[in-house]
């Protein structure tokens, strides 16, 4: 092989069949070796099941996080500083407001296209965290966490927790009224920690609520260190995915020894690249149409004031929601508080909830006995209890996601907040429980009935001209029709190295 | 290598014609292009829309449905392009195996252990000496960090600014006389001199009403704190610490807005709904020769929501 290579440039002049492209690789190759491994990438199959797509939804609102993320940096002053605003926003005139604000302000009045930046910046972070949600569901409800992918599914985890940590931070820095609120919420949960509590709460804020050192910190691990992390992670999850290759729905000649669907390239980068800019191009619209958190309403923080239907963003309504029912039971004993109605709705609860999420994979393959190897997804109606026990999950998280709201809800149904309060306790437990069978039972349903999900054709009854009726199924609706080929090998180029060399150099992959 | 054998090498210029594995995916790809083509156009449009909305600095909205409009574009028409037009496959993969022959994994536990631990082994002695340098490289490093991140809590958490005969002032810093207060309002107060401070805001910010016309005592062991029908307590929510912000006149109750607990002023502040599981501190009020609000003293408890040193 090298001689051929070596060959071609000792001709000097002229490139190669493959011109420049040809010319690159080969100096490329004599250094690095990078043709072997290169031609591999480029016919590395990807699935084409449109569930493949939630991920990358993530992916690239990541992207966008940081491309708006950058553009803000230049702008954002991450001080606690306090200064008179006189900038553009007259209704703020002449109030005392921290620089952090007044940089937010400004941003987004003054700064060309600053708003829309932030605004983006803001959804994205919502699209993000809800991507991962989503992608998380998918690889559950299929077991795509399974043997050998367990690893992954643990990065992906410390991701999911990483971009709430860094959106609550991010929604923190602009100083605003309603995210001020947050940040007090913040240390009195810290603050409620058992034994350390009250250390812990000082050392992360540098002192007492509220602190100087908050907004600056804050800024630093929203701007750096947990990108830098999550930006490791990101690197670590896809080079897992790369290692171990995708998952696969069972099909037409897919096996567990094979990967079935559109090359790297150039089929799958252009459907990935288009994504991209669809991801982009959707947060653009909704950064412009959608208005997000407008800080120049709610006012600077202010530690003695408060807004009504105080919400956080969505990633945390479950914890706010976990707070708000859970009752007050506060434990007293020796000289010692345990702030019971703090510790477990904020601390313990989201604990148990992401050490069952990590811990999903090993106790599955412990009470199912599976220790085997899975390439193969499984449609989510073939394992009931999984798929029941996430189901009902998911629902006690949207309950409680739904008690974050209690107020707001009474007030719009001109109901006792009493009675929103006891329904949403008593729901909490309700919801889950009924969830459980109810979806166990729907996949043994689907399991029984062949072809269930799919439209049934009509019978069409016809009268023949005997006068006899004629009772037939109509052909099934040409879009429910999917003839699929079967999978064929990527196609390899046999290339002729020299047409006046008898015989051909095959180009392996 | 040897599984790249086992396939078929196809030449693509002999299967272009008959193998369906190369034709579109699309039923009518002429239609497809055009409708690419459109998109790209529609793109480029809006993207060049963008470039004069930034240059003529147009509103937020313009930017954004411009921008956002052409990468949707594009998006679309690349997404399309990739779907509809290119090979339809579908292709395989072959999945290798990753995991190494039992005699590759013996040989490199091996290493690590008999490699590895026999050099421990040999000296385990000087290994210990390591292990305890590392663990102090990691503690030197570590803990100072650590402990010079805040300050240490001490008794900051159980005291306020407000002292023996300290001045109740607003926001603005007016000091609240009697007068000023008709039964049934309130005030947010604060200890002269801090109501600018972050700390005073924070820490010390006090709820001021005048529920009556007459000295009032909330509770028992509490009289004497509200001469003539003042009373104060702690703004502090005792859940997670935001300001107990509203005030239902005709049920007497001051209401957290972030968690709905709601505490009655005219029993000691003691919750009677919510998750709120303490009564807000009360602060003893006097009233000086000339008329206006003093404390009496500083609270008799911690402010704010509960921690393990307290109580």
């Amino acid at each position: 092989m090298s001689d051929v290579v070596s060959s071609k440039l000792t001709k000097g002049k002229t490139f190669g069949a493959y011109g420049r492209v040809g010319q690159a690789i080969n100096e490329l190759d004599e250094r690095l070796g990078v043709a072997k491994g290169g031609r591999t990438f480029l016919d590395k199959v990807f699935p084409d099941h449109w569930s493949f797509m939630l991920g990358e939804i993530a992916l690239y609102s990541f992207v966008v996080l940081l491309a708006t993320g950058v553009f803000l940096t230049f702008y954002y002053i991450p001080s606690s500083a306090i200064i008179t605003y006189h900038g553009s926003y007259l209704p703020l005139d002449g109030q005392h407001v921290t620089q952090a604000y007044a940089s937010s302000v400004d941003l987004s009045f003054n700064v060309r296209a600053g708003l829309l930046m932030r605004q983006m910046h803001h959804w994205s972070c919502d699209i993000f965290t809800g991507a991962i949600v989503v992608h998380m569901a998918r690889v559950f409800f299929t077991g795509a966490f399974r043997k050998p992918r367990e690893s992954n599914w643990i990065v992906g985890n410390l991701l999911l927790i990483l971009a709430i940590a860094n959106g609550f931070l991010g929604y923190s820095l602009p100083d605003d009224l309603v995210s001020g609120t947050g940040i007090r919420i913040a240390f009195s949960i810290a603050e409620s920690i058992p034994l350390v509590g009250t250390y812990a709460a000082f050392f992360v804020f540098g002192g007492n609520f509220p602190g100087a050192s908050t907004i600056p910190r804050f800024y630093i691990l929203h701007v750096l260190i947990i990108p830098l992390i999550i930006l490791g992670l990101v690197g670590a999850h896809l080079f897992l995915l790369v290692r171990q290759k995708h998952t696969q729905f069972p099909g037409p000649g897919r096996t567990e020894n094979n990967v079935v669907g559109s090359p790297m390239f150039p089929v799958f980068m252009a459907k990935t690249a288009g994504f991209l800019f669809l991801v982009a191009g959707v947060v653009g619209l909704l950064g412009a149409f959608a208005q997000i958190n407008p800080i120049w309403q709610f006012g600077p923080y202010d530690a003695a004031k408060i807004s009504y239907a105080v919400q956080p963003d969505w990633y945390m309504g479950f914890l706010d929601g976990a707070l708000r029912i859970w009752p007050s039971w506060s434990f007293h004993s020796f000289g010692h508080t345990i702030p019971l109605e703090i510790t477990i709705p904020s601390v313990v609860l989201p604990g148990i909830i992401f050490t069952l999420a990590f811990a999903w994979p090993a106790l599955e393959s412990k009470f199912t006995g599976d220790k085997a190897m899975h390439h193969l997804l499984d449609r989510p109606s073939m394992r009931p209890k999984r798929t029941a026990a996430g189901a009902a999950v998911l629902a006690f998280l949207f309950t409680l996601f739904i008690a974050s709201s209690t107020d707001v809800i009474a007030n719009f149904g001109h109901l006792s907040l009493n009675s929103v309060l006891w329904a949403m306790r008593v729901l909490t437990f309700v919801v889950p429980l009924v969830t459980y069978p109810v979806t166990y039972y729907l996949a043994k349903e689907m399991q029984r009935a062949p072809g269930s999900g799919k439209r049934k054709t009509t019978n069409v009854v016809t009268r023949t001209v005997a006068g006899e009726y004629v009772a037939a199924p109509a052909p099934a609706y040409s879009e429910d029709v999917h003839e699929e080929l079967e999978p064929k090998v990527v196609p390899t180029y046999i290339e002729v190295a020299d047409p006046s060399v008898s015989g051909a150099v095959t180009v392996r992959r | 290598m040897s599984e790249d054998l086992s396939r078929t090498p196809v030449s693509l210029s002999s299967v272009r014609e008959d193998d369906p594995h190369l034709q579109p995916a699309a039923k009518n790809p002429i239609v497809v292009e055009r409708i690419i083509a459109l998109n790209f156009i529609a793109a480029m449009l809006s993207l060049a829309g963008f470039l004069w909305a930034y240059v003529v600095n147009a509103q937020a909205w313009k930017l954004g449905a411009t921008f956002g409009g052409g990468l949707f574009f594009l998006g679309v028409g690349l997404v399309a392009w990739g779907k509809y037009l290119m090979p339809r496959g579908p292709f395989v993969e072959e999945r290798h195996v990753l995991s190494s022959t039992q005699a590759e994994r013996d040989s490199f536990a091996d290493a690590i252990v008999n490699r590895g631990g026999g050099v421990i082994k040999r000296r385990k002695f000087l290994g210990g000496l390591l292990g305890g340098s590392v663990a102090l490289v990691g503690a030197a490093s570590v803990w100072p960090l650590l402990r010079s991140l805040g300050p240490m809590p001490k008794g900051t958490l159980f005291h306020t600014d407000w002292r023996r005969g300290t001045y109740a002032v607003d926001q603005s810093g007016r000091r609240i006389h009697t007068s000023d207060l008709a039964v049934g309002s309130i005030v947010t107060v604060f200890p002269e001199g801090k109501q600018d401070s972050e700390r005073g805001q924070a820490v010390d910010q006090t709820v001021l009403i005048r529920i009556s016309n007459q000295d009032y005592t909330t509770q028992k062991g509490r009289e004497g704190w509200g001469p003539k029908g003042y009373v104060a307590y702690s703004k502090l929510c005792t859940h997670l610490g935001c300001p107990v912000g509203l005030y239902e006149q005709q049920l007497q109750l001051l209401v957290c807005p972030c968690h709905q607990s709601m505490f009655d002023v005219t029993n000691g502040a003691i919750p009677n709904f919510g998750p709120a599981p303490r009564p807000l501190p009360q602060l003893p009020l006097m009233i000086d020769s000339l008329g206006y609000i003093r404390a009496q003293s500083d609270y008799h408890e911690p402010v704010g929501p509960g921690f393990w040193e307290r109580a």
